[in-house]
């Protein structure tokens, strides 16, 4: 019997193998260890990806944060922290509301298409009831926090990235041309009293 | 007295020792000592290349004479490798790696622990100095045309060495833990949010929780100091073995290693050792004497080397006014911020440092060195210089409508150097090369 082993360990075989049935035994033996030692290379990846994910215990501490809004004036802007994201809450007033139509042509998405936000937020004024505004409050761009510019200086957005330039108006909605492709997003929440929102629950 | 005691038995079997006379006593024991000496290292050269490294690398490595100062970057850059990697080890016995505590860390290394300052001061211009040198470095390689054949894969590992030392600063920046810190990698791990589909997945497996935060901190710091110094240390030495495999170009881009002399020495050359040697010692002290300079009087470089706002502690609620990111990264930043389109910004950014990658295929000209180019790559070559200090500027700045549009025309010239490579190398007029180095 003729040593396979060393056929397939060097390019020169010791003993040449006799027939074409032995040559196609062994390439097909030899490949099969490469294709699985490939695979189990790969399979072995797998526990060092997966540990990069967020673990149970940090996804736990992304829960719903109750927000007391009782005592809110009017124009008054209030951050509060979800998930590790400043979360803003906005009592508007009267005057910033109907101020919401006047630039609707410069806006790229006034009817709130894109899926940024619950669908009982799906409205002309971005929120549950129209007096309160909550927002993620990070650029779409990639993840600053806009400035909140109430009286609006120079720009016509209420809100400035200062990182890329984005603005985004008194609903969240992104003006044309900048670079943030959608308009900021509002989380889930929900009115659990008549002043108490509860942030990260429908 | 030297190798007196290289073999534990010397002076047992010195005959020499009870003569009295000293002189030659201490001649002979001498004589005896570097023969032990010589034996030891033929033991060791029999069994580790010693000499044969030696005379590859060094002693009977041809270099073009005619190499100038723009040849001593990759020694220097050696040199700030090694900088970098004594002083990270030192930050490293003080700093910690936590949301609470880096902070803190290192006001501590600054104030409390001896000599403190000067490891992160070393450490922060080390980086800077990196960046100049390696850009420098880069630059020599498109003015002389060393990435053309046979060197294309030398110049490949020279860019993923690029990429990694990129990689390595973003990585080292978030570890102080300040604003900049912060909110710089906030934006770069959104990055990842462009790709279709996984994106969002993509980004919380990098961050490993919602936001930046614990998690992230750690294992970037893992990153920083164990896993890409590996890398870089193996591709450096894949880099310098690949260089000395195929020869070192020179400015004038003349291929020294076809005309030799009758015992196969390159006519145009001379060994490294000693003249180049010697050569790349002087560039690296006076480089050494500059990075001093600003290591001791200038170590923030007014902003440009330690950010003011990097001296605020990171607050997720809050971005500052004004964010900009390091220095040598900021030609890069202000593409992507000239591009309203959050896909196409991130697109452009990347294919900037990639299209680097395919200069050798792009070059289409039978000469190699700008000596010889004709008047297109000239005017090419400025632009791409020009138009990355420009962008390296408007992306320190904060934007304005007319540097966007700055920034848009010199993304423009950037580009352009590289995708109409192909057709102005081809269609100019070259120079004639001569075969050998002018004198």
């Amino acid at each position: 019997m003729a040593d396979y082993t060393s056929i397939d360990l060097v390019d020169q075989p010791a003993t040449p193998p006799s027939s074409s049935l032995e040559i196609h035994r062994n390439r097909l033996l030899l490949n099969g260890v490469r294709v699985l030692g490939g695979v189990g290379a790969l399979c072995a990846l797998t526990p060092f990806i997966a540990s990069w994910n967020p673990t149970d215990a940090t996804k736990k501490t992304g829960g719903p944060v109750q927000v007391d809004l009782s005592q809110m004036q009017p124009g008054q802007k209030m951050t509060v922290e979800w998930r590790g994201k400043p979360i803003w809450i906005i009592r508007r007033t009267p005057a910033m509301l109907a101020q919401l139509e006047q630039d609707e042509q410069l806006l790229r998405d006034p009817e709130s298409r894109e899926q940024q936000q619950p669908q009982a937020a799906q409205n002309h004024f971005r929120s549950i009831k129209p007096e309160y505004l909550v927002l993620v409050g990070l650029c779409t761009h990639l993840g600053c926090s806009p400035v909140y510019k109430p009286n609006g200086e120079a720009i016509p957005g209420r809100f400035f990235c200062p990182c890329h330039g984005s603005q985004f108006d008194m609903a969240g909605r992104v003006y044309k041309h900048v670079p943030a492709p959608t308009n900021l997003e509002v989380p889930p929440y929900r009115f659990i009293q008549e002043h108490v929102i509860e942030i990260g629950a429908i | 007295m030297s190798g007196a005691g290289n073999s534990p038995r010397d002076g047992l079997q010195d005959p020499e020792r009870v003569s009295g006379d000293k002189a030659t006593h201490i001649k002979r024991r001498e004589r005896h000592g570097q023969r032990t000496l010589k034996k030891l290292f033929k033991w060791l050269d029999t069994r580790l290349p010693i000499m044969n490294t030696w005379k590859r690398y060094a002693s009977d490595y041809y270099v073009p004479n005619n190499l100038n100062l723009y040849y001593c970057l990759g020694a220097i850059a050696l040199v700030v490798l090694f900088n970098q990697l004594l002083s990270g080890i030192w930050l490293t016995m003080f700093y910690t790696p936590t949301i609470a505590g880096a902070f803190d860390s290192i006001e501590i290394i600054m104030r409390e622990v001896h000599f403190g300052w000067l490891f992160r001061y070393l450490h922060s211009t080390g980086a800077s100095a990196f960046f100049i040198v390696l850009y420098l470095h880069l630059f020599r390689g498109l003015l002389y045309g060393s990435y053309q054949k046979p060197r294309e894969f030398v110049w490949i590992l020279g860019m993923l060495l690029l990429m990694l030392i990129l990689a390595e600063a973003f990585f080292g920046y978030l570890l102080p833990w300040g604003q900049m810190s912060y909110w710089g990698a906030q934006v770069m791990t959104s990055l990842l949010g462009v790709i279709p589909y996984v994106g969002d997945t993509l980004v919380a497996w990098v961050r490993g929780d919602y936001g930046v935060g614990q998690t992230t901190l750690q294992r970037f710091f893992a990153l920083h100091v164990i896993a890409i110094p590996l890398l870089i240390l193996l591709f450096v030495w894949l880099h310098i073995v690949a260089l000395h495999h195929v020869g070192s170009n020179n400015p004038e881009g003349i291929d020294i290693y076809r005309i030799r002399d009758k015992k196969g020495r390159p006519l145009d050359g001379m060994p490294f050792y000693p003249v180049y040697f010697i050569k790349d010692f002087l560039a690296v002290l006076l480089f050494l004497t500059l990075f001093c300079v600003v290591v001791f009087f200038y170590p923030d470089a007014g902003g440009l080397f330690l950010e003011p706002n990097n001296f605020i502690p990171a607050n997720r609620l809050l971005t500052p006014d004004h964010i900009s990111p390091a220095w040598y990264m900021t030609p890069f930043y202000a593409m992507l911020r000239a591009i309203p389109h959050k896909t196409g910004g991130v697109l452009v950014m990347c294919s900037a440092v990639l299209l680097l990658f395919l200069v050798p295929w792009l070059d289409k000209s039978p000469v190699r060195s700008m000596r010889y180019k004709g008047m297109y790559s000239k005017f090419a070559l400025a632009g791409l210089v020009g138009s990355f200090f420009i962008l390296g500027y408007f992306g320190l700045t904060e934007m304005t409508s007319w540097r966007q549009w700055g920034a848009r025309f010199c993304t423009l010239v950037y580009f352009g150097y590289f995708l109409f490579m192909p057709i102005y190398t081809r269609v100019e007029r070259c120079a004639r090369v001569p075969d050998r180095i002018p004198v």
